[in-house]
């Protein structure tokens, strides 16, 4: 069998980092590369860089990226779709439009239109109201949009409605993209319609860096799959990740987790990733990063997706020693003591006890008392954010990553014992590069004890995350199901529970 | 006819943020979220105009009061947001009934998400919204109101559903007003607008609790842009600050629709070596340490983030964060026998005689 390489691309806010892996998932080659303001130049340097390290670049079959694109498309309202954004549920939520909180100047770069029809969904599954066929079409014909998101009342749990919509688009107005809410986000109507609005707002975006990835590995001579990291630390292939681009934001804490996992053997672990400015906290769950519960705003609006539970604390490389949360950022090269600067940071006060050797100077005795106090505060506020992110559990390993991992103590209390495994410092890349694809589920179930038709749902439920994982990418013959949760519902005539199922394989081998 | 409102007293646009603020304070745990009150209320000040806030004295003694309050499950109301008429709906089979339209809407709960709403169904009805509550803070069953402990008869209840469907009630006693009530919120999907204990100015006196909403407000404001915002907010309410600490163990269970637990709050700081133990039925109840109570219902015990002094409600209580419990006191209504009979320790299964919590804590 002839050697197949893959390379992992991870765009952060300060570098972008490039891997090769080859099929026993050995890292061959490294690079880190300053992270471009159009994030394309940094992407190309990053991947020539790896490149340069093979002897034959043309082994590789798969690239994996993980990107910040849609985020920054978000936050500085750039390059987005207009959408038309439609509603079902009259004449229930009219209170609170489609929008409602959104800034006005992303509602304005996105809103080609709003309505809100008759229809949607009770808790139960009977309708509020029949669908508005008619209206569906009056509002698509006569709202020019680059993409459509549809939202009903309750379609997490009845989908119908959503889908009914997306044929009656499709005959009346052809090939325009549909972003339905049920595929996307879970309970909470408001923050599901955000997230389906974003993400149809982003099929552009998804589009542009689609082809300029594919153009850049062509220019390389690279015929190769393509793939995008989520927010859960799998991959999406790209016809996948284009009509799910959301998926694709907060992909970077999920990757240095999933990377950390890889590196370190261990599945169930807290996971410090040390920058040059912070230090992003996560724990894994077999072998997954654990999901946050709360809602997540991104670029000023609610939204529901699922995405790592990541606590940040102000500690990196460069932060500043007597001035925190600043830090000299990529200027660390001149201005840490270390470096012959004149500004102490956390990378001299590691240096200076011992934690690792960095730079061209010697740190100057005066500042010692300082920093070894500011090492103390460090330690203290890392053990204090374990011990937030673990829930009282101290059984587990500490995995630190990330380019300032070297700032750890050699024991954190609250951590079983500190791993750092080795190329802890592309640790994102590595975990862009782990050939898993996933698709997940969030309905509504009876609670136990809800007799047939509860199972007959969870079947359905995990056929449905299996298939989306395949869509995905995965391999249909190794798919499984990873996760399978219920939470109960408080207040309800009958007991149910939010059933949430994922399911993960690896990804399908390339075609020819 | 009514007066002509005070200047000041109207409800704008940047209100909605201190008042939500201020009632998830008062909320005391409970009460709900306060967040889809206050992008219905925001939604509506934009669409209707601000909403006047008038007192007691500020209507004519026979102008009718009309309560609000959203009932139903928390995950239905956050799925299937009201409509924008159930209060029209409402109001106008008030009318029908007796004669006369309502005069101003009035919270039910100032505690939690019912005390944000009132200012959206206020808005879409073009009324104001009377400066009080019939609680002063969040209880967790209907009877439990000042127009309960007042004496005023729970004898005509009004409800509205999503799908345009109006209920009349005319119940024998509360009892009987919450256990139908609670059915047809049922048949409505489990979510619904609820108008009960619908009375005049002149009933209100000494029947409702005063001044809440414009408190709650101060409440919201006093943590604004304040270098030390739990020492700002501690003083604004005049609480006692009964510990500060983390959250160390939490103990959730649900029993008969009530969210119950005890979270234990171990000292830090000054505070180092002490515990203090919540107990709580959707809300925070009883506070204990090493087996005193140092603060109990009816009095107001709330959580709040030590930075931030934001409000942390049940529900989100996790391992780990950094708090500070308050306690405060309640409403001197809620300390008379009939008060304590309805929602005194006692009330809540509770084997316990109340003192307050100026003397205890």
């Amino acid at each position: 069998m002839s050697m197949s390489l893959r390379v992992g691309i991870d765009v952060g806010g300060t570098n972008t980092d490039a891997v090769v892996l080859d099929d026993d998932d050995r890292v061959l080659a490294t690079a880190k590369r300053p992270t471009s303001p159009d994030v394309t130049e940094g992407l190309r340097a990053a991947l020539d860089a790896v490149l340069a390290g093979l002897p034959d670049p043309r082994l590789v079959t798969r690239v994996m990226l993980g990107t910040t694109h849609a985020t920054n498309a978000i936050l500085e309202r750039r390059a987005l779709g207009r959408v038309a954004v439609l509603r079902l549920g009259a004449p229930a939520t009219t209170s609170v439009p489609p929008l409602s909180e959104w800034p006005d100047d992303l509602r304005d770069t996105v809103a080609a239109g709003t309505a809100i029809v008759r229809g949607g969904y009770f808790v139960d599954g009977s309708e509020i109201a029949p669908l508005d066929e008619d209206a569906v079409r009056k509002f698509v014909a006569g709202t020019p949009a680059d993409a459509i998101a549809v939202t009903g009342v309750f379609s997490p749990a009845s989908a119908d409605q959503e889908n009914r919509v997306a044929e009656i688009i499709q005959a009346e107005i052809g090939d325009v993209p549909v972003s339905l809410s049920h595929e996307i986000g879970s309970l909470g109507l408001l923050e599901r319609e955000n997230a389906a609005v974003l993400n149809a707002a982003l099929y552009g975006v998804a589009r542009d860096v689609t082809a300029a990835l594919r153009e850049a590995l062509a220019s390389r001579g690279l015929e190769v799959e393509t793939y995008f990291a989520q927010n859960d630390g799998t991959l999406m292939a790209v016809g996948y990740a284009a009509r799910y681009p959301v998926l694709t934001i907060g992909s970077g804490p999920a990757n240095s987790l999933r990377g950390a996992a890889y590196l370190s053997g261990v599945a169930d672990a807290i996971v410090a990733d040390v920058g040059g400015t912070s230090t992003d906290l996560g724990v894994l769950v077999g072998g997954f990063p654990r999901e946050s519960a709360a809602a997540v705003e991104i670029g000023g609006v609610a939204t529901n997706f699922r995405m790592p539970d990541i606590l940040s604390i102000a500690l990196g490389g460069g932060t500043i020693v007597g001035a925190e949360p600043r830090s000299v950022g990529y200027r660390i090269g001149a201005e840490a003591l270390v470096f012959g600067g004149s500004t102490p940071t956390m990378t001299d006060a590691a240096v200076a006890a011992g934690r690792g050797v960095v730079g061209t100077h010697p740190v100057p005795g005066e500042w010692s008392e300082r920093l070894a106090r500011a090492v103390r505060a460090a330690d203290e506020a890392v053990a204090d954010a374990v011990d937030r992110v673990a829930l009282g559990r101290a059984d587990r390993p500490l995995v630190a990553v990330g380019g300032g991992a070297f700032l750890l103590a050699e024991r954190v209390p609250g951590a079983r014992e500190v791993i750092r495994p080795e190329h802890a410092e592309v640790a994102n890349a590595v975990g862009a590069a782990i050939a898993l694809a996933s698709g997940r589920i969030e309905t509504i179930v009876p609670a136990a004890g809800g007799g047939s038709a509860r199972a007959r749902l969870i079947d359905n439920a995990k056929e449905e995350a299996a298939a989306r994982a395949v869509a995905a990418g995965a391999d249909p013959e190794s798919v499984q199901i990873v996760e399978l949760s219920e939470i109960p519902l408080s207040y309800l005539p009958e007991p149910a529970v939010r059933l949430h199922v994922k399911a993960a394989g690896p990804l399908a081998r390339p075609a020819g | 006819m009514v007066k002509a409102p005070r200047m000041q007293a109207r409800i704008t646009l940047e209100d909605v943020a201190a008042l939500a603020r201020g009632c998830a304070v008062l909320g005391t745990g409970g009460g709900g979220d306060v967040r889809p009150g206050a992008i219905a209320a925001r939604r509506a000040i934009r669409e209707h105009g601000e909403v006047p806030l008038v007192s007691l004295d500020d209507l004519p003694a026979d102008a009718l009061v009309l309560p609000l309050s959203g009932i139903g499950a928390p995950t239905v109301s956050h799925e299937m947001i009201h409509g924008e008429d159930e209060p029209v709906r409402i109001a106008e089979e008030i009318e029908r009934i007796l004669g006369r339209p309502p005069a101003a809407v009035m919270s039910s709960e100032i505690g939690g998400g019912n005390g944000v709403a009132p200012v959206a169904w206020a808005a879409r009805l073009g009324l104001p919204l009377l400066d009080a509550d019939a609680m002063g803070r969040a209880f967790p069953e209907v009877q439990m109101v000042s127009m309960y402990v007042a004496g005023i008869p729970a004898n005509l209840v009004v409800m509205a559903d999503v799908a345009g469907n109006v209920v009349t009630i005319r119940p024998i006693d509360g009892l009987w007003s919450e256990r139908i009530a609670r059915a047809v919120c049922v048949a409505a999907g489990s979510s619904a607008l609820m108008a009960d204990y619908v009375l005049t100015a002149r009933e209100c006196a000494g029947a409702v609790i005063e001044g809440t909403v414009s408190r709650a407000i101060a409440v919201g404001r006093a943590t604004e842009g304040a270098a030390d915002p739990l020492a700002a907010l501690t003083a604004e309410l005049g609480a006692v600050r009964l510990l500060t600490g983390k959250l160390a163990d939490l103990d959730r269970r649900t029993t008969g629709g009530f969210a119950r637990g005890t979270a234990t709050v171990e000292g830090t700081g000054d505070d180092r070596g002490r515990t203090l133990t919540l107990e709580i039925q959707n809300e925070n109840l009883v506070a204990l340490e090493d087996g005193r109570v140092r603060a109990m219902v009816p009095d107001l015990i709330t959580v709040v983030d030590t930075q931030t002094a934001t409000a942390v409600q049940t529900e989100a209580l996790r391992y780990g964060q950094r708090v500070t419990v308050l306690a405060w006191p309640c409403d001197p209504l809620w300390r008379t026998p009939k008060g304590l009979e309805t929602a005194g320790p006692r009330a809540f299964g509770y084997d316990l005689d109340y003192l307050p919590v100026e003397k205890i804590a």
